[in-house]
């Protein structure tokens, strides 16, 4: 046998030193000057630590119909400025319908319209059009939708005051949530959930609401519902005639606290304008006293209170006999806006903190005894080579975890299912190679020839057995979620990290033994 | 040590007509048991879509009194059950129409802290999987399976041949359905782990199969340089013998450590072990049994038996 190239021991030596200086920040904390990318523990995933995972798909369509509606009302501003007369303007899906009186209004109109919509397509004549939003831009619309959602997202989970949450885009309209450590899983979702939109529209005093009711809603008006109570037994919405257009929104709050509104000693919130809003706020206030301004949050009447005189604050409380919390809630979500578009929660998962423990426990006893019984075994049938066959499942084991800490992957409960199936099939290298051996030596081959060819012989089916096993890890990874993944990522890293120290580590150890004792007689396998 | 003669002889090929029947039985009864009229696989809301609460009790709750607190909300119809212990308690609810879903866990969690008290109960797990999702999750799911098994067709055919390939693939397919059968029998449910393991079964499957196959390739390339070849049924079979003591050696040691994960890992992760244990036990008789007779017979070199040739040589 050749003398064991220097090189490769230098190489494992190396490994071994930077397995154990990367390992190490998961046991205890590191020292300062410890290299920094050898310094970060594994990530644990939700599963083991706890805390709410929740995908959220955002309805983009809507936010499509809004952009839509919004230039609808830009239609109606231009058309009113140029004094064309028009006998229908409505918004259907992506498209604006528009009708004009007289057809001969035609080509002006269309002059004015397409430079006023240059995202849309046209299409009409004798004083017809379709309006249509492009593909692009309504691809644009839908991706700014998600993008705001998440920013939206983003501001009222921190305002829970948990630590790493992520907010992250998931496929095309959906959004990852996940809050470790947060249990409260009600509260997360009702955080998410709401669409925040606030809007401030005034009271039709001079409206009849009954004639409303009955289905003659003045021009111009809207009736909205307040919120589900109990009267007389029976569950009732107050209804409200209320004027279109909107004369606030929640956009223009700078922010939102809670308060206690001194009437009744009820918890409430307290808005606060921005310049802009403070200064409409002022104007409105001013020219309707005595009249009624509907506070309409999230499509439902909160309340109508009677303007009693001018405000000029810029300040306006939101009262409706909350608890401390909706209080609370209600606030973190007026601060951070309204969504975009309605979101929907899709998918949960959330761990409580007491499984997680138990996750980490159980997985890390089935670990152990995993391997302590594998020891055991192959060193029994082994002997001396078996021992040889541990050191490197050792090693093995030490790789994975540094490997795991270095490229930040998160350690999941199948996860370390796939540590503890790594084991199993770690030693199989070592299996084949030293079958392989004792065949050599069973058809009379030298101690040290037999090593040599029984390494030699079992490297290619040790390639190919782990190469297909890698692709199905693989194709899981692909397609898996979550905690699946970390299965895929720990079968992974485990077999790339097996094939190193099964044939290369225990190479290196039997040759650097059996090196200068001149004739071996016989194997101690 | 050793506890497996390194000269074993045996007729593994010669029984391939037991192995076989063994098979077709089993594979019957894996098909006739995935019919969903008459068993089917016990899916979970991974696939179905649906909520699940998870719930630890301080004292072990009677099933009956978290159905009457939780049937105000309108969730009498839910699936009810232990989980390992008599104080582990998971509710299963499927989806209903359109309504909001995801509030079904806060609902049901709420009623339970109203009738038992905030401290006797403590919020172990939630999740819910909305009816699309779940859509989602089933096909990734199928088309995984199927991807990997492609992508292992392609490359065992580039290393090998393609009745390598082919019988490689027969030996995983056999495995897939029993493992498949044997939830579906014993209604376990199907979650995604369980596809997880299945994949990883896969892995294991092949990584066996082929380590027999190096060795029928390798001794087949010895062969053909030998002046009077052996038959290849013979080759085979001897390959199958010289890799006997590590088919079994491996499986067993993977087999411990599966165990340790079984008994010990956690409820969490009981059906994963549980396809895990199933599939490398199936897996390992079909490197064996299965995987050499298919891949000699797509290449017709089974002889035929003696009868069989007599009845050939009576034919006009």
């Amino acid at each position: 046998m050749h003398a064991y190239p220097r090189w490769k021991i230098w190489l494992i030596l190396i490994t071994l030193v930077l397995s154990v200086m990367a390992s190490l920040p998961n046991v205890t904390s590191v020292p300062s000057w410890w290299p920094s990318s050898l310094s970060k523990p594994m990530n644990l995933g939700l599963d083991l630590k706890g805390g709410i995972h929740l995908v959220v798909d955002v309805d983009v369509d809507v936010a499509v119909a809004h952009n839509v509606e919004e230039e609808v009302s830009t239609v109606r501003s231009i058309l009113r400025q140029h004094k064309i007369r028009y006998k229908k303007l409505d918004a259907k899906g992506h498209s604006i319908l528009l009708t004009l009186k007289n057809s001969s209004d035609h080509e002006k109109a269309l002059a004015l319209l397409k430079d006023a919509l240059p995202k849309y397509s046209v299409e009409g004549q004798g004083g017809s059009f379709v309006f249509t939003v492009t593909e692009a831009e309504a691809k644009e619309i839908k991706h700014n939708a998600v993008e705001q959602s998440i920013e939206v997202i983003r501001q009222r989970i921190d305002a829970l005051g948990t630590t790493e949450p992520v907010i992250a885009r998931q496929g095309e309209r959906r959004i990852l949530v996940e809050i470790p450590g947060f249990n409260d899983s009600a509260a997360a979702k009702a955080l998410i959930g709401r669409t925040a939109v606030l809007e401030f529209k005034l009271v039709d005093e001079k409206g009849d609401l009954d004639q409303a009711l009955q289905g003659n809603i003045p021009p111009g008006d809207i009736i909205v519902y307040g919120k589900e109570e109990i009267r007389n037994g029976k569950p009732f919405k107050q209804p409200y005639l209320l004027k279109k257009r909107t004369e606030l929104s929640g956009s223009l709050v700078a922010d939102a606290r809670v308060s206690i509104d001194s009437r009744y000693n009820e918890h409430a919130v307290t808005l606060k304008f921005n310049s802009k809003g403070a200064r409409t706020f002022d104007r409105l206030t001013k020219a309707h006293v005595g009249e009624r301004f509907a506070i309409i949050l999230e499509g439902e009447v909160n309340s109508a209170p009677v303007i009693r005189e001018r405000i000029s604050g810029g300040s306006a409380q939101i009262t409706g006999s909350f608890t401390a919390s909706e209080a609370h809630n209600l606030a973190i979500v007026l601060r951070a806006g309204a969504l975009p578009a309605p979101v929907k929660i899709v998918e949960e998962r959330s761990i409580g903190p007491s499984l997680g423990q138990d996750s980490i426990d159980e997985g890390f006893n089935s670990i152990i005894i995993g391997s302590i019984m594998v020891l055991i075994f192959m060193l029994i049938y082994y002997k001396l080579f078996g021992l040889v066959a541990n050191i490197a499942l050792i090693f093995n084991m030490l790789l994975i975890v540094a490997v795991m800490s270095m490229i930040g992957a998160t350690l999941t409960l199948p996860g370390m299912a796939g540590i503890v199936l790594t084991i199993g099939m770690a030693v199989d290298a070592n299996v084949l190679i030293f079958e392989r051996i004792r065949e050599e030596l069973n058809i009379g081959k030298t101690p040290l020839a037999a090593i040599d060819s029984g390494y030699a012989k079992a490297f290619s089916t040790i390639v190919d057995a782990n190469i297909t096993t890698l692709i199905a890890a693989i194709v899981l990874f692909q397609f898996g979620t979550g905690p699946v993944k970390g299965f895929a990522v720990t079968l992974s890293v485990g077999i790339i990290a097996s094939m190193f120290t099964a044939i290369m580590v225990t190479r290196a150890i039997i040759a650097l033994t059996t090196e200068n004792r001149g004739r071996i007689k016989k194997l101690s396998i | 040590m050793q506890l497996i003669n390194p000269n074993s002889k045996i007729d593994f090929l010669g029984k391939r007509k037991i192995a076989l029947g063994i098979s077709a039985f089993m594979l019957f009864i894996s098909l006739i048991a995935l019919v969903p009229s008459i068993r089917g696989l016990n899916f979970g809301i991974d696939f179905t879509g649906g909520s699940l609460v998870e719930v630890q009790f301080k004292q072990a709750p009677n099933i009956a009194d978290i159905r009457e607190a939780i049937s105000p909300a309108g969730y009498g119809h839910a699936i009810i059950q232990t989980f390992g212990s008599p104080e582990e308690i998971i509710i299963r609810v499927q989806n209903k129409g359109n309504s909001d879903s995801s509030s079904v866990s806060t609902a049901i969690l709420s009623a339970l802290k109203n009738k038992f008290g905030d401290q006797q109960i403590d919020m172990r797990r939630v999740e819910f999987v909305g009816p699309q999702v779940g859509e989602e999750l089933t096909k990734a799911g199928i088309s995984a399976v199927g991807i990997a098994m492609l992508a292992i067709l392609v490359y065992v055919t580039f290393r090998f041949e393609l009745r390598f390939a082919l019988g490689a693939d027969a030996a995983l397919l056999h495995d897939v359905m029993i493992v498949l059968g044997v939830f579906a029998l014993l209604g376990k449910e199907f979650s995604l782990p369980v596809v997880a393991a299945i994949l990883a079964v896969i892995g294991y499957s092949l990584n066996d199969t082929i380590v027999v196959f190096d060795r029928i390739r390798e001794n087949l390339a010895a062969n053909s340089k030998l002046k009077n070849p052996l038959d290849e049924v013979d080759v085979c079979n001897a390959s199958v013998n010289q890799t006997l003591s590590r088919t079994l050696m491996t499986s067993f040691t993977t087999l411990l450590v599966v165990f340790a994960l079984f008994f010990l890992g956690g409820e969490v992760i009981h059906g994963f072990a549980f396809a895990l244990l199933v599939g490398i036990g199936v897996g390992t008789y079909s490197s064996i049994f299965i995987a050499s007779p298919i891949m000699l017979s797509l290449a017709g070199r089974f002889r035929s038996s003696d009868e069989e040739l007599a009845e050939m040589d009576a034919r006009p």
